[in-house]
């Protein structure tokens, strides 16, 4: 408790400084634009870098403007970005991803930049459709895309030369994954074919609409877990877990899939482009690893996904955030972004991308971009992911049948639904 | 000013408004300014008290009567937090496993007392040694010993399954094995209490006067006859204490299960989360990741009453069994 107000008592007084030694430099007349810090918030350490870059690029622009970037893990970024909503201390400028969008649009949190993109005449046609309609809520655009991503399969070479097995390309389908599958994995061994990871926009997501199903209808009103379809892409991990071509659930809590991928324990991960930072420094992957497209069902597919940078309500700046925005949306971004980051959304900036990461096949997730399915969200994704988790939990590890498992998901999501 | 040095009787009266003798009430006096002293000493720990303790608890508990929009602004609907709550499985199963977590937190006690004995031992080197080696967990930050424990603990690559393959065991995945992780986790919190509670028992031991058990060596106690008839009753208030200290800790078990069970959304997916969701797991849960405040709120009045409830049964049994030597 004393420490809490120690270390209160001493942000009081650093401010009080800052304060002052502001008011030393104020010395000049004062120009019509004052000296702003704009707070920038992030999810990504590997993409700090790029995105200090990004700022300092901005700074050279808009010498009146500083941009702070604040890093908060993955797991923490949501729960504490709510609190500093609620709290009133939310940053200025932050990253927004697909499942949060509407919660945060509909509740007036973040800034509809439709007017401002009309009156800078900027044209949106120049990111992807899929990903301007994600940032779209009741007409108004929220956000500029930042990247896109599209999921593919990574896979081990080592790990493949050793079983024999022919590398993953383009056409291969559900019948040459099993097939592989069940030739890659040695239990015995620890080393599996793939980590049917309980994650959605990597892993079973893509086989429900590669199945034909669907996660939620297309006006968000009514769940798809009950059409069977939908239930062959779960049923899809479970018999990979259940033939042991997967590690079960209790292995990859202890040790996570992209651990044991990086550890030469799985010959496939499915991934997204993101990965390619992680895998381009890491020592194992970084010469055994490749990219191949996701194998055909019913049906080609893959999640596509992008974040965007958005302006909070109560920005104390909103005219200098959106100028930062709008930066981060324009193609000179979009090239410095590709370079070092993730694919950017700006479409013609891609080959930055390419060329910056030409020892992986790249190409395959832009490929993927024609047969890409959206995201599935809905106004208050949250509520229904944490059902996915409970109920296909029980389903992963057998303990209720996959059927049974999804249709109580069905259940339980469109009485969530109903309540939006 | 002459009136009092040759003043009469009456003249002392009207000077003296009290009819008490000046000695008193100089005390009295004296005894003012001392509590005002008190008062301004002890302000800065009263005052903190009020603003970060006793204020958060009766707003908890005003907010337990209402819904909480995503981002703050709430309204008032009764007891429907409540009527939910007594229906909600989760909660039951939250507080089976945390009730069963500060049962079995107690067998910590009895291992603590048979350390702090051991250490107590006359003309045993290099004690202050061994009591900083007991205490270092509790100085280490929880969320460290729970990442240890964590890699400890890890089905396939960890320090204890490897220990137990060399006599030809095959470990499980402690921590996400509904059949173990609750007993893994309690080995944990009885582990990182343990040095703690070895100091308050070996205090004890040490105010126990030698003369005690001289007296009943000539009476013919042997060492289990003194343990049982001196060094117990004598025990028994830092027994009650650790006692009551442990089954609070326990029924507020949060950060070791909250890193231990896995990390992000690898613990969402952790086959044993509903054996080893604690009440103030469900807590954080509620109030932070589905954003449900009020019912975070009624959860945790629900505890305090729990732990309310506990304390005054403990404080009630202890007129039983400790005495205050």
């Amino acid at each position: 408790m004393w420490k809490a107000v120690r270390v209160g008592a001493a942000a009081v007084l650093a401010a009080a400084l800052a304060v002052s030694a502001a008011g030393c430099g104020g010395e000049e007349p004062a120009a019509s634009d004052e000296k702003v810090t704009l707070s920038y918030a992030v999810w990504d350490k590997n993409q700090v870098p790029v995105m200090e870059e990004l700022a300092a690029a901005f700074t050279k622009d808009h010498p009146n403007i500083t941009i702070n970037v604040q890093l908060t893990p993955w797991a923490d970024y949501w729960t504490k970005l709510r609190a500093a909503v609620t709290g009133g201390a939310a940053p200025d400028v932050f990253w927004m991803n697909g499942p949060n969008i509407q919660l945060y649009a509909d509740n007036g949190v973040i800034m509809p930049l439709s007017d401002k993109v009309d009156q800078a005449k900027l044209d949106l046609t120049v990111y992807p459709k899929a990903l301007v309609d994600l940032y779209t809520f009741e007409g108004k655009v929220y956000g500029l895309p930042k990247d896109m991503d599209t999921v593919g399969v990574w896979y081990n070479k080592e790990l493949f030369d050793a079983a024999g097995v022919k590398y993953p390309a383009d056409g291969w389908t559900w019948a040459d994954f099993k097939t592989a599958a069940a030739k890659l994995s040695n239990p015995a061994k620890g080393v599996y074919a793939v980590g049917a990871n309980l994650a959605g926009q990597e892993y079973y997501y893509n086989t429900i609409y590669q199945a034909g199903g669907n996660v939620i209808s297309a006006d968000g009103k009514k769940s798809g877990y009950d059409d069977p379809a939908t239930i062959e892409g779960l049923r899809f991990w479970t018999d990979l877990i259940k033939n042991k071509q997967s590690p079960d659930l209790k292995t990859m809590t202890d040790t996570v899939p992209l651990q044991l991928f990086e550890s030469g324990k799985l010959a496939m991960y499915w991934g997204g482009s993101w990965n390619v930072s992680e895998f381009s420094k890491n020592e194992y992957t970084k010469t055994r690893v490749d990219a191949a497209p996701l194998p055909t069902g019913v049906k080609q597919a893959t999640i596509i996904h992008g974040l965007a940078n958005v302006v909070s309500a109560k920005t104390k700046s909103p005219a200098q955030a959106w100028e930062f925005v709008k930066f981060l949306g324009s193609k000179p971004a979009a090239e410095i972004l590709g370079k070092k980051g993730p694919i950017p959304a700006y479409t013609g900036t891609q080959d930055a991308w390419l060329a910056a990461n030409a020892q992986f096949k790249g190409k395959i997730f832009l490929d993927a971009v024609s047969y890409a399915v959206p995201y599935p969200v809905s106004r208050n994704t949250a509520a229904w992911n944490d059902e996915e988790f409970k109920q296909l939990t029980k389903a992963y590890t057998g303990e209720v049948d996959v059927e049974a498992a999804a249709k109580e998901l069905a259940a339980q999501m469109n009485a969530l639904l109903a309540k939006e | 000013m002459t009136a009092t040095v040759t003043g009469t009787a009456d003249d002392v009266r009207t000077a003296v408004p009290a009819p008490v003798p000046a000695r008193r009430r100089r005390q009295w006096r004296h005894r003012g300014a001392e509590a005002g002293w008190a008062y301004l000493l002890i302000a800065p720990t009263g005052l903190g008290l009020a603003v970060f303790y006793l204020w958060p608890v009766l707003q908890t508990g005003y907010f337990s009567f209402t819904e909480w929009g995503p981002f703050g602004g709430h309204e008032w609907i009764g007891l429907d937090n409540y009527r939910t709550l007594l229906a909600d499985e989760e909660v039951l199963q939250a507080l089976g496993n945390t009730l069963l977590f500060a049962l079995l937190g107690l067998l910590g006690i009895p291992v603590a007392i048979v350390f702090a004995a051991l250490l107590n031992r006359p003309r045993l080197r290099g004690v202050s040694v061994y009591r900083a080696l007991f205490f270092l967990p509790v100085v280490t930050m929880p969320v460290a010993v729970a990442m240890v424990w964590r890699w400890l603990y890890n089905g396939d690559f960890g320090l204890v399954n490897y220990v137990l393959s060399l006599i030809g065991v095959e470990g499980p995945h402690w921590i996400a094995d509904p059949a173990t992780a609750l007993y893994a986790l309690v080995a944990v919190c009885i582990w990182a209490s343990l040095g703690y509670n070895i100091v308050v028992f070996l205090a004890g031991l040490q105010a126990i006067p030698r003369e005690y058990y001289e007296a009943a060596e000539i009476d013919g106690a042997g060492p289990v006859a003194q343990f049982r008839r001196v060094t117990l009753p004598l025990l028994s208030p830092s027994l009650f204490f650790v006692s009551v200290l442990s089954v609070i800790g326990s029924l507020q078990l949060f950060d070791l299960v909250y890193v231990m069970a896995g990390s992000g959304q690898a613990a969402r997916a952790n086959p044993a989360m509903p054996r080893i969701q604690t009440v103030v797991g469900l807590f954080y849960d509620k109030a932070f990741y589905t954003n449900d405040r009020g019912y975070a709120a009624a959860i945790v009045m629900a505890l305090l009453v729990l732990i309310v409830v506990f304390t005054a049964i403990q404080f009630r049994l202890q007129k039983r069994w400790v005495h205050y030597g």
